[in-house]
């Protein structure tokens, strides 16, 4: 099916930006198709060349003495925080860098441990919690998302609250709205769900958060939608968000923190250390504004530079076009898997937006033999439960297949994936009489 | 697909279905549950043995994964049954050198008989513990066992 539809970038596109990265551009013609990019993206060449560029030219300290080579490199640190947080829609100073999605979620939950623990003083105040507080997460998060917030309820006290999923693993604002109360003190959600695909009405949600619950802070899991779609995190109302370099064509161990600039200065560090302080006596150290009060120790700063290098390429690409692109692709594989005869699709129906994603369940047959077969008919998906066990089991089943694209996927690397798809229940030995089954080419 | 069907061999596809030993056991010795966290399979393994302590009279599981775990533990009950705590042991030692192999060697079938049939998973690093699965709950019935007997 070699096709142009309207809304993908085009085969033509996509075949020249596909020669930007050396993993396609060295790949024989029958390379897998690689579509477990919600997992890890793979990375322009440009990408590799700065952060190279960087540590064969640059090296040096950032923000510690005074020579004129940490004056480079810290130019080129804080060059990079500015860059990136462009891309991303936030102040300078309301990005701190993180290792990933992960810590920078966990900068957030810890932080609040030390406000409720008195640390922080007066202004931390805001952030303490106390018995009875609730904390409201959805039923799908990814564990990144969950975990830390359970165990800022058992240092502190606070209930968990979840935000029930239906069947196809949604939610909206009336299910957030049946949990809120004015005790809420946190609402953490994904922009957009890393199995079901599901989009957040971030806006509206935001909305009824502010109305209902005046003393939640709103945070945001952005890693599957920063590296996706255009990301305007200040206008987006959010008070925190978290991102991962890896999933947007950046380097593995950096990611960002986005905060609203008054929070971050007077959320403790939970983290201390070199870098972090002002004045430190024996007894006492004070800390300095946001960013840098949150990050202690040396800094990645080659995966740093790296990392503006991708938010560069991507928005040179055009964050809307890629966005566009991957809508169209997740459309294709929701269309055609709806139509395999016992595959079950997780997420949006067919015809309903959603992002570049799709995971499914095939009747009576393993996730994991499901990709077995898929890996050998040549197309990378992801399977198991993707770091959201409680959404698998909402949905009833221990695990999924999953098949997620970025701006370089194709429409070819997509259909292999639904050819193979058709054919798993035939090889198990499940398929119905009858039943029409793909052919493995 | 040469390779799939190397991993899938037809004798694996039947006991994943067939299921040998798949359900409760009253009075059992023994009884050992495990879980594997990247996929979510779990199995409880259950052992009764003879009068002397001494002998798998009976044994049977209640789990839930993939076909190579499934099928794993339907073929371990088959080979397991009636045999004594020690060549029971043997045979999971049998079964771990063969899984760890990586492809290579010849696996011993006169210990390890249908089960050889698991040979070609060893190939696939991420499937071994699958496969593993049920060898490994019984490993840890037999300890608690021979515990009990002293
Ligand atoms: C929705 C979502 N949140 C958080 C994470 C955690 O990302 P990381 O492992 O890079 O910290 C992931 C990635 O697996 C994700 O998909």
């Amino acid at each position: 099916m070699e096709g142009m539809s309207s809304d993908t970038l085009g085969a033509r596109r996509v075949a020249d930006l596909r020669l930007d990265f050396p993993v396609f551009r060295d790949a024989g013609e029958h390379a897998p198709a690689y579509l477990d990019s919600a997992a890890t993206s793979q990375r322009p060449a440009r990408v590799l060349d700065a952060e190279r560029e960087y540590l064969e030219h640059h090296l040096a300290p950032v923000h510690r003495g005074a020579s004129a080579a940490v004056g480079r490199s810290t130019t080129l640190f804080e060059d990079a925080r500015a860059t990136v947080a462009r891309f991303v829609g936030a102040g300078e100073r309301e990005l701190v860098w993180a290792e990933n999605a992960t810590d920078a979620l966990n900068i957030v939950a810890l932080g609040m441990a030390d406000a409720s623990a008195g640390l922080g003083g007066a202004e931390a105040s805001r952030f303490a919690l106390h018995p009875g507080d609730e904390l409201v997460v959805v039923e799908a998060e990814h564990h990144a998302n969950l975990i830390p917030w359970q165990r800022l309820a058992a240092r502190t006290g606070a209930v968990l609250r979840p935000v029930r999923v239906d069947a196809r693993g949604l939610w909206g604002p009336a299910e957030l709205a049946a949990v809120l109360s004015p005790r809420t003190r946190v609402v953490a959600f994904a922009e957009v769900s890393n199995v079901t695909g599901f989009l957040a009405p971030v806006a509206e949600l935001v909305a009824l958060v502010r109305e209902r619950s005046p003393e939640a802070l709103v945070v945001l899991d952005a890693c599957q939608s920063v590296p996706h779609r255009p990301s305007d995190l200040a206008a987006s109302g959010v008070d925190f968000a978290a991102f991962s370099g890896h999933k947007m064509l950046g380097p593995n161990g950096i990611g960002g923190l986005y905060g609203r600039a008054e929070l971050l200065d007077a959320l403790p560090p939970a983290r201390t250390g070199g870098s972090t302080i002002t004045r430190v006596t024996l007894e006492h150290a004070e800390f300095l504004p946001a960013p840098h009060r949150f990050e202690a120790g040396t800094q990645p700063v080659s995966q740093v530079v790296a990392l503006a290098e991708a938010a560069r390429y991507l928005d040179e690409l055009g964050m809307a076009e890629v966005a566009r692109h991957e809508s169209a692709l997740a459309a294709r594989m929701a269309e055609a898997v709806a139509e395999l005869p016992g595959v079950r699709l997780i997420g949006p129906p067919p015809g309903e937006e959603r992002a570049g994603l799709v995971s499914v369940v095939v009747d009576d047959v393993h996730a994991h033999d499901v990709g077995q077969y898929l890996d050998e008919a040549g197309v990378v998906v992801r399977v198991g439960h993707h770091c959201a066990q409680p959404l698998h089991r909402a949905l009833g089943v221990t695990a999924t297949t999953r098949a997620s694209a970025h701006v370089y996927t194709t429409e070819d690397e997509v259909d292999r994936f639904i050819d193979a798809l058709g054919g798993v229940r035939r090889f198990f030995g499940v398929a119905g009489a009858g039943e029409q089954t793909g052919v493995v080419a | 697909m040469s390779g799939l069907e190397g991993l899938y061999q037809q004798i694996i596809l039947d006991h994943s279905k067939a299921r040998h030993g798949d359900g409760p056991l009253e009075h059992a010795a023994a009884e050992h549950h495990e879980y594997n966290p990247t996929c979510g399979d779990e199995l409880t393994m259950r052992i009764r043995l003879d009068d002397a302590g001494e002998r798998i009279e009976e044994l049977a599981w209640q789990g839930d994964g993939c076909s190579i775990s499934m099928a794993s533990a339907s073929a371990l009950v088959d080979l397991m049954a009636g045999r004594t705590l020690e060549e029971a042991g043997e045979r999971i030692d049998a079964f771990r050198a063969m899984l760890r192999s990586q492809g290579a060697g010849e696996p011993d079938e006169e210990l390890l008989e249908d089960a050889i049939a698991f040979h070609g998973v060893s190939k696939y690093v991420m499937r071994v513990k699958c496969a593993m699965l049920s060898w490994v709950a019984l490993e840890a019935c037999l300890t608690e066992a021979r515990a009990t007997r002293g």
